[in-house]
This record gives structure tokens, sequence and C-alpha cells, in this order.
């Protein structure tokens, strides 16, 4: 029998927000998948498209890209830049023929520890469903 | 220089070691390159753990440190300052949170171990690349604001103040108090609410470094921690401040007189048009109530409005209007306290259908002998004493349909309100309490609790199924879980003691503030247990039940909390802030502005050169460090300080690819 696929996925958190509302799962104790591996920048609006595009290059099965509520931005805007931007990149996605599916962006509070488990535990669950990416397969 | 690196793991006592493989992560850490040393130990954070982590430095030469811990959030400060002692520039450090994100969520060691193994590879590979920062710093306005004059705020400014600083009370009603002033005696020494209370906000109105902004809405913030530009609208009063002496003939004359409903006397009583809302207020001075006053309303008040006729000193202005003003702050407290949920929703408990169902709060202002009735405990029906009450405790509280969390002064006041009743109206008027748990925790309460057990009072466990309004009298069912009885109470006035809940507007406050809320709606402080005054935006505090529910002991403690924590920040004349900032490469840019266009804080501007060619420039003092500017230049010639391109592609590589060194 072969070993179950294991998503790799990659979340930028912003610090503010979503960073904090992972942390509160963890405090809260709350179990989600171990597939996740979080990058911590100020505010999502750092979040490149690069970033999202080198991390399916490197090997990455999936990017979480999460920040705060409308509204609730910790530098008034950012969050509104990259979900624009990450609409976007999900039509560029289609082109390169990466589903879209593997891109999700999330508001997430700091008080949200349990929405952000459930994401990450849904997100797992869709992947594994998509199977690998095999971006660098491809390319080579 | 190469970098070299020293990873310290830290057990976190059992909270990271019963999960993860503490010496197989740390034999994993020495195979990773650029790795020169590492060590383990039971906490890294601890002085012994500190002493571990700056000898090792100076003995290894480190350049770059990995701490493979608890969250950045929560001791990335310490541990800044620990690779600082060793001599170090404290921002070559780099976390790898192994506890909240790792060994509090996975329960198998293998797993836990392996996603450690990660994280800490990633960690590893932001570190190669970390540079010495500088930390910019901010010129401290040395003023406060403090939003909410309830007895938080009051508090909150009475220490500022007494501890030298300017301070702007803005309080959106037209006089100081807050819920503190509706009541009568507080618990659990009866002492009277106004006989503490109205010396303190005498004390802010006299006290010279406080100036009272009452009856104004904080409309927007601007700025950052040292230097907050907070835009107050003095909203109109159509009465001269400056002359007003606060004799109330005006009201008196008013054709709207003891007309209008009272909300500080929460609906019991009655007002006129032009009001001051309660006898012992601060300032002493009316205002006239834009919404129901005839001439501003309707343009005219029968042949002429009375209260100009009236006022000895002319000071009504019906053309008043509203005014804004800038005040610039270096940091803010707020303390906007709560609302008292409103239970008409609940349909069966007949509050909306009976006037004989009344709430604790409209019980405080009968019992109040400054109140609408003199004090006078009345059924409002019929005017008359009642001969049985019954007090239904946790009214949409402790409910998952309602207010999940408890109001933590519901049992308490009403205990105290079921003895001033006895101490009123005799030993002969029968007293029923429905309640769910009795919660007597603060100091003296339980006390307080057996004083109340040990009178002529009956207690029912449980929470009633519904209160039937009937002709005279009132009917409660209540199934009581300490005897499995049913009972049919019957009682001449009920009162509900109903959930406190935030602000209506906490949520738009919050966000023009720029700080959370939790999940419940209250406002969120950066950490429960060690900063519950702090927010998560510098320079902002929270002080007393806007951060949830407290009572006055705890609200006043919360508060001279907040009012030390914002005295740290106003006793510096300079602030150090985060050095996150972004920085230009002058080779790469082209001057197209995009930046410009993008920074929310418009910290960056065009500079022109010798040779007719423009160049971005970050002004750091403004710069907050969101990154944003960055994704935007086409050129690659902007970077964030900290969270360069490298860097993160570093990480994400090493997170991608996994099995890189």
């Amino acid at each position: 029998m072969t070993k179950e696929f294991e998503p790799n996925i990659i979340a930028f958190l912003c610090n503010w927000c979503s960073y904090a509302g992972s942390d509160l799962a963890g405090t809260s104790r709350i179990k989600y998948p171990p597939n996740v591996l979080s990058i911590r920048v100020m505010c999502s609006g750092r979040v490149d498209t690069s970033f999202v595009l080198s991390a399916f290059k490197d090997g990455a099965d999936g990017v979480l890209i999460a920040g705060c509520h409308p509204g609730d931005c910790h530098y008034q805007s950012g969050n509104y830049k990259t979900k624009r931007r990450t609409l976007l990149l999900k039509k560029l996605l289609d082109q390169l023929g990466i589903d879209q599916k593997r891109v999700r962006f999330e508001y997430i509070s700091a008080s949200e520890g349990q929405k952000y488990a459930d994401v990450v535990t849904e997100f797992v669950a869709e992947l594994k469903e998509l199977g690998p990416c095999r971006l660098p397969e491809v390319i080579e | 220089m190469a970098k070299k690196i020293g990873v310290f793991i830290c057990h976190c006592g059992e909270n990271i070691a019963s999960k993860v493989d503490i010496e197989e992560l740390a034999k994993f850490a020495e195979t990773l390159d650029n790795v020169v040393v590492s060590k383990t130990y039971k906490y890294i954070c601890s002085e012994a753990g500190a002493k571990l982590i700056k000898d090792t430095i100076k003995e290894y030469k480190l350049n770059g440190v990995v701490t493979a811990s608890c969250s950045p959030r929560m001791h990335e400060l310490t541990f800044r300052k620990i690779v600082s002692d060793a001599g170090l520039n404290p921002f070559n450090l780099e976390i790898a949170n192994i506890r909240e994100q790792v060994s509090w969520i996975h329960d198998d060691l293998k797993i836990a171990t392996e996603k450690s193994k990660k994280i800490l590879r990633g960690a590893v590979a932001k570190a190669r690349l970390l540079e010495s920062l500088v930390t910019p710093t901010v010129k401290v306005t040395p003023k406060a604001m403090v939003i909410g004059g309830g007895i938080a705020g009051i508090q909150a400014s009475l220490d500022l103040a007494e501890a030298g600083h300017k301070v702007y009370l803005v309080e959106k009603s037209p006089s100081i108090g807050g819920r503190m002033a509706q009541l009568d005696k507080t618990f659990p020494t009866l002492d009277c609410s106004g006989c503490i209370l109205t010396p303190k906000m005498k004390e802010v109105f006299s006290n010279p470094n406080i100036e009272l902004l009452t009856y104004a809405d904080v409309t927007h913030v601007d700025g950052n921690i040292g230097n907050y530009i907070v835009t107050v609208k003095k909203k109109a009063r159509y009465v001269k401040w400056d002359k007003c002496k606060g004799c109330g003939d005006c009201a008196v004359a008013c054709r709207l007189h003891d007309k209008i409903i009272s909300e500080f006397d929460m609906g019991m009583g009655k007002r006129s048009a032009i009001y001051m809302p309660f006898s012992q207020a601060v300032p002493p001075k009316y205002t006239i109530d834009k919404d129901t006053c005839l001439m501003l309303t309707k343009g005219k008040c029968g042949t002429g409005p009375l209260c100009v006729e009236a006022c000895p000193e002319k000071c009504i202005d019906f053309n008043q209007k509203d005014e804004n003003v800038d005040i610039t702050v270096g940091v803010i407290v707020v303390a906007t306290g709560y609302d008292v949920m409103d239970p008409s929703a609940m349909h069966e408990l007949s509050y909306a259908r009976s006037q004989d169902v009344i709430t604790s709060m409209e019980m405080e202002r009968l019992i109040n002998s400054a109140g609408p009735t003199d004090g006078k405990i009345i059924c409002p029906s019929t005017g008359e004493a009642p001969k049985s009450v019954t007090y239904i405790l946790c009214v949409g509280s402790r409910d998952q349909t309602e207010c999940s969390w408890c109001c933590r002064i519901g049992c308490m006041s009403a205990l105290k309100q079921v003895y001033l009743i006895k101490e009123k109206l005799g030993d002969e008027v029968e007293l029923n309490i429905c309640y769910t748990d009795i919660r007597s925790f603060g100091k003296g309460y339980e006390e307080f609790y057996r004083k109340i057990r040990g009178m002529n009072v009956n207690f029912f466990r449980g929470r009633p199924s519904e209160v039937r309004a009937g002709k005279d009298k009132i009917t409660t069912d209540i199934f009581d879980t300490t005897t499995n009885k049913l009972f049919e109470i019957t009682s001449d006035l009920v009162v509900l003691v109903p959930a406190l809940v935030p602000r209506a507007d906490a949520a738009e406050f919050s966000r023009i503030l720029r700080i959370s809320q939790s999940g419940d709606g209250f406002l969120l402080e950066a950490h429960p247990k060690l900063r519950p005054m702090d927010t998560f935006t510098s320079g902002i505090f929270i002080a007393g039940s806007c951060q949830g529910p407290k009572d006055i002991q705890d609200s006043v403690a919360h508060a001279s909390g907040a009012a030390a924590r914002a005295d740290t920040i106003l006793s510096k004349k300079e602030y150090e802030t985060e050095p996150f900032t972004s920085v230009v490469n002058e080779d790469l840019c082209s001057g197209c502005a995009t930046c410009i266009s993008i920074c929310p804080y418009d910290a960056i501007t065009l500079e022109k050169q010798k040779d007719d060619h423009s160049l971005a420039k970050v002004d750091e003092t403004l710069c907050m460090g969101c990154g944003a500017c960055v994704v935007a230049c086409p050129s690659g010639a902007m970077q964030q300080k900290g969270f360069n391109d490298k860097q993160i592609l570093a990480m994400i590589s090493a997170f991608a690819k996994g099995d890189e060194k």
C-alpha cells in the first residue's frame, strides 16, 4: 500500500491578526494537521506574488495567505492589497497549470484560533484530493 | 563574514519537551549549514537560560542566534535583550515557534519532532541572512488621551495627571461619572457610590493637568505611538459653557420639563430638553438635547423658547455648531465601558410586556436616594411599594444562545440590592433569588453572600422557563435543581439581571483606533495574563470593562495599571520603534513613484538628484514597516529590513524543498 500523500503547505501570516490567531489555536490546544509551516510577515500586504510562485517552484503543494479582517488591518489596507493580488494571481496560476484551489486567502483575526485550525484542516483535505502539485517536475 | 549560528532549544518545562524529542532536534540542528553549536535548556527565557545563551555567544563568537521555543509574540523582546547583552546586535535573532505551532497542537512525538525540524530549518535559513539593524526613535509628545469618563477613565486620568502628564479626558455624554454614578450603594462594603465617586469627579474637574472634553466623540485617529493625532468632535450643546453657572432655571422653564425620558435614570425618570444628566454632574453645566428640543427639531418653541427667557446669564445659543479639533498625544487609554443587554428580545421574561419586570440597573435608580423616586422602591405600574420581589440572575449571561460569558457583577449586585430592599422596606418583604451559581469571588464577597444567606431570602437554583405577567401579580416558573421541584413564584416585582455586553459601537470604534476585538466583541488585550492593559497597537491601552466585564474594584485596578503602562512611554523623551522599515536601493530605483501611491503613511517622497533624476526616499520615523511598497516596486529597489526578499525566499525554499541543509 502506498503511503497517503501529505501535502506541504506554506502559510504567510500577518503578525498582528493571523499569526496571533495561529498562536491562539496552540494556546487553546486545538488540534489540526501538521502539514503547514508558517512564515510570519508584519503585514499580509508584504506577500509578494513571487513568494507564492517560488513556493510552488520549490515544491509546495499549497499556499495559505492570511491577514486581518476587512477594516482591521494594522496598516490600514495591506489585507485588501493582497486580497486583490491573490485574485489576479489565481488567474495566472490557471495559465501555469496550477489549480486555483492551491492558493487560499483568508481573513483570520487574533481571536480566531478555531478558524485557523478549521482553515488548515479543510485546506489539507482539499489538497489531499488534488494530489501533489509537481511544478518542479514540470519545470524540469 | 560567514554566519556562525547558535541554536538554543527550550524544553519549556514539559510544554515542549513532552511532545518534541529535544535531543534529536539538537542533533539535527548541528547538521544545518552555518550552525556551529546547539544547546538545550529547561527554560531558555530564565536567568540561567540567558546566561547559557550569552556565554555560548561569547565562547563560539556567534553572530547569529536561533531559538526554538515559544512564539516570537511571547518572548522575542526577552531574547533580543539577551542577544544584545552578549554584545550582538539584537536583530541577529530568529525564533522557531515550536510551542504554539507544534507541541501544543500535535500529540504524536514523531510528527511533532519532524515538524519542529522543518520549522528550525526555515528559521536557520533566514538567520543566515539576518543583518544588524538600528532602531529608529521617535520623539514622544508627553500628553495622554483617555477616552471614556467612567470610573476607569477617571482613575487613569488622575494617575497620569499625578505623574505630571497633560491629559485630555474625552467623554461622549455631557458628564463624566459613567455607570458608577448611576449606582446607589456598592458591594460588598455598602459604601455609597456617589460618596466615593463624586470627589474623584471633582478632582478631575479641578486638576490643572486634565482638560475635560465632555459631550465629545473621537472620530478619527492618525499617527502612531508617541504622536497620535486624534480628531475629537465637540458636539454642539447650544449653551455657552464658559458662562453657564448650572443654576437649572432653564430646565425648569423648558416646555418639555419632565417630559423627556431620562437615559441616566434608565427610563425610570423624566428630564427636560435642556438638561444636566444628574445633579452632581461634572462639569455642572447644561446641554440642549438636539433630538427633542422644539427649537432644534421644529424651528419654533411656542411663542419663544422659555429657556432663553429664564437663563440669567444669556447662555442659550441655538446657532452653535459641532466643532472638530485635532489633538496630538503620545498615548491613548481607552476606557469606554460596557452596555447592559436589553432583555426585550427574550420574550419569555415579559420585560417588554410588563412595567413591573425591570432590570437591575433600573432598580438601582429606584433605590438611589438621588434617583427619580427619591429612593422609594416602587412597582412602576402602581407606584406602590412591592410586597414581594423576585430576582432572576444570568439573564442572557452564561447562555450559549445569548452571551456565553459571566457578567461578573450580577450575583453580587443582586445580593446587594436584596440587602438594600430589606433595609428600606423591612423584613416583611418577600425576596426570591433565581440563580445559576452564586459567584462571590472577590475580597469580602463570600462573606457578604453568607450574610444574605442568613437573612430571610429564598434561593432557587435554576433558570426560570417563563415569567408570566398576570393582572396584579407576576408568576415566575422555575425548576429548582437542588430540590428537583417545579415552583411557581408569585411576586409584585421581577428584577432581571442582564448580561454585560460590548458597547454597541465597539466594532466601529476599534477600527478607528486600529485595535482588535476578542471573539465576544470586547476589546482585545495583548496577552490575557501578562499584558492585560496593552493592545497590539503600541501606545494604545485599555482600561476597565471595555476589555471585559469588571466590577468597580477591578476596573480601578485595571485603570491604574493602564495608566502605569502609559506612563512608561510618556516618561521617555524618545521612544524606540521597530526597525523593520523600508529602504531604497538607490542604484535600482527608477523614480517611478509607485511606492508613494501605495504607502498608507505618506512616508515616501521623491527627491530630485543633481542630474535631474529622481529617487524615492523613506522617512524612517513615518514608515510603520508594513512592506507594501516592497511588493509594489517594479524594479526591486525597495526592501524591508528584517523581512527582505532574500530572507523570506530562503525560508520558503527551506520549507518547500524540505531536504536542503
